[in-house]
């Protein structure tokens, strides 16, 4: 299997660094605003940001995980049932400014889930997306991210893994073709 | 995730232990769903489901019609009463007329033993046995044991009493299963008339004493007795019954530990519980009927992702 490494150590500090940056210019100290990571990878995005937004504002902000099984396009379209993960959404999100949070943005359809099954948890004012990888050019919905950590050019054959520090030990994004694709 | 061993819910005897696994797993997010604002997905959107009930029922029709709206399929209903069935219609014509109109899931209630399985060979759709006479109600075991492993963390070592009529029950039999397969010890109680002659050979402990068989378990499930099912007297009279097998506060109060009381419903209040122990911090009667929705819905859900399109 050909791996190729696209964000080092250093740079995926730096991506995130600054992803909490632009985020805290458009949302201030985050009193109107949640942060709602998609199942199941979403979430390892969204709490290395609140951990640095957090520390960085010396406040503790709204956060949610958000599982979107139930609302996919796919279901029985696949060979077993997907699997479900926890929805953690313990609060309104009428009136709300929401920045749904993932790890790589492909087709667009997680997040065409995500946006209808956040609405069961009320009317947000505004939703935005923030996605660490975005691999344009693949999209199959009109969805675009507001905030990109990295934008990946990239063939349908190959796959992006964003990789974490404190689960597969080392901070990283690479990018690879499965061996059945040859 | 890997799915159901099986393409129709019959009974838990057909079920692995891994599939039991499984549908609690999965009902432990639909249990989140319903407790959203929005106790909706889209999940079904394009499955069709008849109810069709041969025999009378509330709570397992109503929670049965829930489940299947909150996950957006279509829902007809259809009872026995007011049926073609009175006008000489066999079973398998009856809901093959109902799959000529495109339903892909089939959730049947019946008076007789075996009619789930006998449909599930004849006909082309998935089935849900909602209770098959006095042979099991696969949904109510599993509801049942989701609801003990929701209060006491697992199944798994469990002493679970199972009181009352167990000749009559299909709730009994089901439970018996669910149990054993996740590793829960069983033991039947009630009067020797209601109790099956051979079920011992199922691995359940037979105990005629209410007082010792509340002693030994952690949870007592407490079952109706089905009047309506026996056509000879099996006990002198419903007062004697109660004095030696319903449940009271003071009998509770006496025990060495607190255990956990269960019903499936309907209650006969005064007869195998009385009020104050129904209502009881022990009982979790109504939290196993909240638990039923969420139960069926993985059911359902499960089994739907095996409905094929041409």
């Amino acid at each position: 299997m050909e791996t190729q490494e696209i964000i080092n150590a250093k740079q995926f500090d730096l991506t995130l660094h600054r992803l909490c940056r632009q985020l805290i210019e458009n949302h201030d100290d985050f009193s109107n605003t949640v942060l709602i990571g998609l199942q199941p990878r979403g979430i390892r995005v969204l709490n290395r940001l609140k951990e640095e937004i957090e520390s960085i504002l010396d406040t503790t902000i709204q956060c949610g995980t958000l599982d979107i099984t139930f609302f996919r396009d796919d279901f029985r379209r696949r060979e077993s049932p997907p699997i479900p993960s926890v929805t953690n959404i313990d609060f309104s999100l009428e009136n709300k400014n929401v920045v749904l949070i993932d790890d790589v943005l492909y087709t667009g359809r997680t997040i065409r889930s995500g946006l209808d099954a956040m609405l069961a948890f009320g009317r947000p004012s505004k939703v935005e997306l923030l996605a660490f990888v975005d691999r344009r050019f693949k999209r199959h919905l009109p969805i675009q991210a507001d905030y990109i950590g990295k934008t990946v050019d990239s063939v349908i054959s190959e796959r992006v893994s964003v990789e974490w520090k404190s689960i597969e030990g080392q901070d990283k994004v690479i990018l690879y073709t499965p061996e059945d694709h040859g | 995730m890997d799915n159901l061993s099986v393409e129709h819910l019959i009974g838990i005897e057909h079920l692995t232990p891994r599939d039991i696994e499984i549908i609690f797993e999965t009902a432990d997010r639909f249990k989140e769903v319903i407790n959203r604002p929005i106790k909706k997905v889209p999940s079904l959107r394009d499955i069709t489901i008849a109810n069709v009930f041969f025999e009378n029922s509330t709570r397992t029709k109503l929670s049965f019609e829930l489940a299947e709206k909150r996950l957006s399929s279509d829902v007809v209903n259809f009872s026995a009463s007011n049926s073609s069935v009175k006008k000489g219609e066999t079973l398998v014509d009856t809901v093959n007329n109902i799959l000529s109109m495109k339903v892909d899931m089939v959730v049947m209630r019946h008076p007789n033993p075996g009619a789930a399985q006998y449909l599930s060979e004849r006909v082309d759709a998935s089935i849900i046995n909602a209770g098959d006479g006095t042979h099991e109600h696969p949904t109510q075991a599993l509801l049942d044991a989701y609801s003990i492993q929701e209060k006491l963390g697992t199944v798994k070592g469990k002493k679970v009493v199972i009181v009352g009529d167990i000749l009559h029950s299909r709730v009994a039999l089901s439970n018996i299963y669910a149990l054993q397969k996740q590793g829960a010890e069983v033991m039947v109680c009630g009067p020797t008339t209601l109790i099956p002659k051979y079920i011992h050979k199922l691995g359940v402990k037979v105990e005629n004493n209410l007082l010792k068989a509340l002693e030994w378990c952690d949870v007592a499930n407490m079952l109706r007795i089905q009047l309506e099912r026996q056509e000879i007297q099996y006990f002198p009279s419903l007062r004697e019954y109660t004095m030696l097998y319903g449940v009271t506060k003071e009998i509770l109060n006496q025990l060495p530990k607190e255990i956990v009381v269960m019903h499936p419903g309907p209650i006969n209040r005064g007869v195998e519980i009385t009020s104050d122990v129904a209502d009881s911090k022990q009982s979790i009667i109504l939290n196993q009927v909240e638990n039923g929705v969420a139960i069926r819905m993985a059911v359902i859900y499960l089994l739907a992702t095996k409905v094929k399109r041409e």
